[in-house]
């Protein structure tokens, strides 16, 4: 039917063709064809004229009516402060490209118009002009010079690395078929080594897991950054080219598979602010979703975005990730909550080169974790309520030998015993209500034993300032109906006799 | 009719009179008795070895493929003009790349989508604004404005043309593939290019892709030693190099362009070919793809980058300057006035093609390449603007004080200036590597290439085709219809391509299927539905230029003299509907440049008329 549809059309076009060009013909045969070629060219002078005005209206007013989308010509000034340089840059090429484009259309188009062939004329023999040719080769030429001068020097500005010293956040992107991944150093403040034959499903990016700075890598699913500080992306592929593009902060740069490439901007202004700024402006009062009219307005929702701007295959146009600019304030509570990939995905898992071990930062978190209890432990009003409970205190499964790495627990005990010389304690034995009643008694009884026997032996604990207790599964913390309860009953824990 | 044809020069004195006089005679009917060449239909209209039928093959292959790569362009406008509008109807043509939902609504699947890009790219580069324009008026006007009998191979040149064809088919067939065609743009950067793994069309569409453009290779370069030789070596007596027209430096400098840089792309593409199946590493290194790290180490995706833009940055003047040519000579015909400052055209040609080769980095500078490297190319692509900036100032300056004839011809010719000036205009941003980190890969150096190579070049190619149509075909096209076709392709190319500009400036990047995902991107659903819409208006009215060509072979006005443009060249000389060896008896011999228009009160000269007595000196 379509098929049909076309073809009639295309007849019936060609039926249309074959008459204009009969009646075309006829009129010439009428008229004389000179006479007919004269009015052509004043008619065709005069349409060019005509086109010319047009044509400059067109532009003007289109520019105008899409100012407040474009970048740097509305309220989108650059979000960055190597990007200022490059809109004024683009506006003073404008300016210049603008008059020779305006001037030498008004020219083509008037001369068309004037010199249109008509009865009686003489066409000027002019060949050339030496002169004329020597000045529109200069000034072309002095033009491009200062265009090249002034490009070069803020090229070489945006292009130049951190220079030493200099304080800046390092991240990296990572671009693959249709995401970007994300990276942050951690608070070392160094990305990992990658190799890209150790990628899997749980670990896109190939981390070495044996080079310790990969350890404290955070895999953010959006950019955030602070205001007013420099930023180094390190942007890497893992599959075909992408390109690392934010428009608002002019920053583009192919990822290549095997060869980071490197992008250096500074934030001038927080997404906040900016979202202040669009709401000054009409274009942005519009809902943002246009089928619901009660939805945010535009300025609201804005956030600056990250693309892809190199075909990267079918899903090139969804490589999405929001940026948000933030104060260095927000930035730090935001790296805060942020958790090292490591420690939620692969710890412990069977990747983990540490299983089994325990890595310095768990030593120190486990620590603070532990003095932080104490500390709590020893404010409590009631001498009842001065419990610490000892989580990293373990035994062999119905037996009463410590695991190996319950011995950083009980160094923690004895760092607290020789920083209060005063304290008493006593080790306390709790067990599940699993089996037999009076078993568990005597379990409980051996395990906080094993304890301060470790205590006084191994760690020269004073053994008078101690004491150790069992007490089966007489004292639960809760229920002993689930999994999860009974292992929060089977517990260490000390009471403190006094402080 | 042949009497009443000729051009009367002075009483008396006809190109026939004048070739008979001083013309060189070359003995050409001592052995040509009857043609053994072209003796029967095949080798008259297939296998033919005269330039002027390889011409034709090489308009009339070039126009079927720009309504293949234009009809392209027209879905792939759909899609982003109309992202909710059901494509269901495109189903009998499209097949399976249609997907339509339980709701009844068709969408276009997005491999297919960059299917189309690539395709359309590719095929209106090469096919068309290469072979189309460059094969066609290189082939038609080289032996005739030098006045050679045919080209130096005839054979070659024959050759040049089925290797074309080759290339063409196999390009066509790669449509039909079950993956579908190449989809990865028609710069096919590797990795994507080369693994099947990251793209469908990566797979037996790459392949033939690769070998299509291999054969078209050959094509340029059979085509191009060809020019080149018969420019320098088949010139007619007196037919100096200076006395040669715009449009013969213009073919014979991109002859020179192609020859020096198509094989620097076939290099570009062997590499890949081997990366792709012999598991060599060129271009591909630290790959993970489909779940799968794969061996390649230690190769480039940038060193691809750099061969392939070191043929493609000569390619988009081997695509301008035979435009440049053909305006240039019909600018001055129909204005009735010398080209202004002709040298100076001739030095910003050579000038253009030089600086050409130095500048291909400039599509590179976001690709990861040492910054500093940049800067050379900068300097380089700017300085380019200075031998445009002449051209153009000595076009309009040709128009100024003329006795202007308005026709399809001379109207393409102005609208090809005012394409090159808001095309070129906008390269000198691009250029400019701080303005490209933002302009990099976005709408606006869709609008800036589009203008000034694809419309510009186009325009030329109109212009060209109405002006040499006569010379082609004996009969005219019709002018009126000619005309209607220039205002609405000028008015309508301006405007799917004007507003493109303020899409780039927003930062909206070039191959996306969609720009729903992004806030910053998808507020242009009104522009791109004008856009749309007018490509599909301008579509239109290419084929009434279609049709209209068709139509005037056949019923167009019949040419009755021999020199209807009052032209000065020689092609002008021989009959209306020349044989095979151009000119029935002596080749005629050059006396004076090409552009003798208006000197001494005359309103031409032409080439073959020796100095008169009393005639001013011959200056420029």
């Amino acid at each position: 039917m379509t098929f049909l549809l076309g073809l009639a059309c295309i007849v019936l076009l060609t039926v249309v063709v074959v008459q204009i060009g009969k009646v075309t013909e006829l009129a010439n045969g009428l008229r004389g064809e000179e006479e007919m070629q004269f009015k052509t060219n004043r008619r065709s002078g005069m349409i060019g004229m005509a086109f010319l005005i047009a044509f400059l209206v067109f532009c003007i007013a289109t520019a105008i009516y899409y100012k407040n989308y474009m970048l740097g010509y509305g309220p989108h000034e650059s979000a960055s402060v190597h990007g200022s340089s490059l809109d004024r840059l683009f506006a003073v090429t404008l300016f210049f490209t603008g008059i020779v484009f305006v001037l030498t259309h008004i020219l083509l188009f008037w001369f068309a118009y004037k010199y249109h062939g008509r009865a009686g004329r003489k066409a000027l023999f002019l060949s050339h002009d030496n002169r004329l040719e020597i000045i529109w080769t200069i000034i072309p030429a002095v033009v491009m010079t200062f265009l090249v001068i002034s490009g070069l020097d803020a090229w070489n500005d945006v292009m130049a690395d951190i220079e030493e010293g200099e304080d800046y956040t390092e991240i990296e992107a990572t671009g693959y078929q249709f995401a970007w991944h994300l990276r942050y150093p951690g608070p070392d403040g160094k990305l990992g080594a990658r190799d890209y034959k150790k990628i899997n499903g749980l670990n896109p990016l190939g981390q070495d897991w044996n080079d310790v700075r990969n350890l404290d890598d955070i895999h953010p699913s959006e950019i955030v950054l602070p205001v007013g500080k420099k930023v180094r992306v390190r942007i890497t592929a893992r599959d075909v080219l992408h390109n690392f593009d934010m428009p608002h902060f002019r920053v583009k740069m192919d990822a290549v598979p095997g060869m980071p490439t490197y992008f250096i901007f500074e934030p001038q202004i927080t997404s906040e602010e900016y979202r202040q700024r669009l709401k000054e402006y009409p274009e942005y009062q519009l809902p943002s979703d246009p089928n619901d009219p009660k939805s945010d307005p535009l300025w609201k929702t804005f956030e600056f975005e990250l693309a892809c701007a190199e075909l990267c295959g079918s899903g090139h146009y969804s490589m999405r990730r929001v940026v948000r600019i933030v104060s260095q304030e927000e930035y730090d509570a935001w790296l805060a909550q942020q958790q090292s990939y490591y420690m939620s995905s692969i710890r412990n898992s069977s990747d983990d080169p540490f299983k089994g071990q325990l890595l310095d930062m768990e030593v120190s978190m486990r620590k603070q974790e532990f003095d932080d209890k104490l500390t709590s432990a020893r404010a409590a009003e009631t001498a009842a309520d001065r419990i610490v409970r000892l989580d990293y205190v373990f035994f062999e499964t119905g037996s009463a030998n410590l695991t190996d790495l319950s011995r950083y627990e009980l160094q923690n005990v004895a760092e607290a015993m020789n920083k209060y010389p005063e304290m008493t304690i006593e080790v306390a034995g709790h067990t599940d209500a699993t089996g037999d009643a009076a078993a568990n008694q005597s379990l409980s009884e051996m395990r906080s034993m094993a304890v301060y026997n470790y205590l006084v032996n191994e760690l020269n604990v004073d053994g008078s300032r101690l004491a150790a207790a069992g007490y089966g599964s007489s004292r639960p913390i809760d229920s002993n109906d689930t999994d999860a309860g009974r292992a929060k009953n089977r517990r260490t824990e000390l009471q403190i006799l006094s402080l | 009719m042949e009497t009443i044809d000729k051009t009367v020069i002075a009483p008396g004195i006809d190109e026939d009179v004048l070739i008979e006089e001083f013309g060189y005679d070359d003995h050409f009917h001592d052995h040509h008795h009857g043609d053994k060449y072209q003796s029967n239909f095949v080798n008259t209209y297939i296998f033919s070895q005269d330039h002027k039928m390889i011409a034709k093959q090489f308009l009339i292959t070039g126009m079927i493929w720009a309504l293949i790569g234009g009809g392209m362009s027209l879905i792939f406008r759909l899609q982003l003009g109309f992202p909710e509008e059901s494509l269901a109807w495109l189903k009998p043509l499209l097949g399976k790349w249609i997907t339509i939902s339980e709701a009844g609504v068709g969408k276009l699947a997005p491999e297919f989508y960059y299917a189309l890009v690539t395709m359309h790219g590719t095929i209106i580069v090469f096919f068309v604004l290469t072979a189309g324009l460059s094969g066609t008026f290189s082939n038609l006007l080289i032996p005739l404005q030098v006045g050679a009998r045919d080209m130096a191979s005839p054979f070659l040149n024959m050759l040049s043309y089925w290797f074309f064809f080759i290339a063409g088919v196999i390009m066509f067939y790669s449509l039909f593939l079950s993956t579908g065609p190449f989809a990865g743009g028609w710069t096919a950067y590797p990795p994507l290019s080369a693994l099947p793994q990251a793209s469908s069309g990566s797979g037996a569409g790459m392949t033939l892709w690769t070998i299509s453009l291999v054969f078209f290779v050959v094509s340029v370069l059979l085509g191009g030693i060809n020019y080149i030789t018969t420019v320098l070596n088949l010139r007619t007596k007196g037919m100096t190099m200076w006395r040669l027209p715009l449009t013969i430096w213009a073919f014979f400098v991109t002859a020179i362009l192609g020859l020096l840089s198509f094989p620097v792309l076939v290099s570009g593409f062997l590499l890949l070919i081997f990366d792709r199946e012999l598991g060599t590493s060129f271009f591909l290194n630290d790959i993970y793809v489909g779940g799968q790290a794969l061996e390649h180490a230690g190769g480039s995706p940038i060193l691809y980058q750099h061969l392939f833009w070191f043929l493609g940055h000569p390619e988009v003047y081997i695509i301008i300057l035979p435009a440049m040519g053909i305006v240039s000579e019909v600018l001055s015909v129909h204005a009735r006035k010398p080209i202004f400052g002709y040298k100076a055209m001739v030095f910003s040609i050579l000038a253009i093609g030089f600086l050409s080769f130095i500048v291909w980095a400039h599509h590179m500078f976001m690709s990861g390449v040492n910054p500093f490297i940049s800067n050379f190319f900068v300097i380089f692509t700017l300085i380019i603007a200075v031998p445009s900036a002449v051209k153009v100032f000595n076009w309009i300056s040709t128009l100024y004080g003329g006795n202007i004839r308005f026709n399809a011809a001379s109207l393409f010719g102005i609208g090809f200036v005012s394409m090159f000036i808001s095309g070129g205009l906008t390269g000198i941003f691009l250029g400019n590597s701080a303005i490209d980190i933002q302009m990099h890969d976005t709408y606006f150096v869709v609008a800036h290439f589009h203008i000034v190579m694809g419309v510009a070049a186009m325009f030329g190619m109109f212009a060209g085709i109405y002006h040499w149509y006569p010379k082609m075909f004996g009969r005219f096209m019709n002018p009126t219809l000619g005309r209607l076709h220039f205002w609405g392709t000028l008015i309508g190319a301006y405007a799917i391509f004007w507003p493109m500009h303020y899409l780039g400036m927003a930062g909206v990047p070039r191959r996306y299927y969609s720009f729903d995902s992004f806030e910053t991107f998808r507020h242009f659903g009104t522009m791109n539905q004008f856009i749309t819409i007018a490509a599909i208006v301008v579509f239109a009215l290419q084929v009434l230029f279609v049709i209209n060509f068709f139509y005037s072979i056949w019923y167009g006005k019949k040419q009755t003299t021999r020199n209807p443009w009052g032209a000065t060249t020689l092609e002008w000389t021989t009959p209306i509907r020349p044989g095979h060896g151009n000119w029935p008896g002596k080749l005629p011999s050059v006396q004076r440049w090409a552009y003798d228009y208006g000197k001494d009160g005359k309103d031409f000269i032409p080439q073959i008329l020796p100095p008169q007595e009393g005639e001013s000196e011959e200056v420029h």
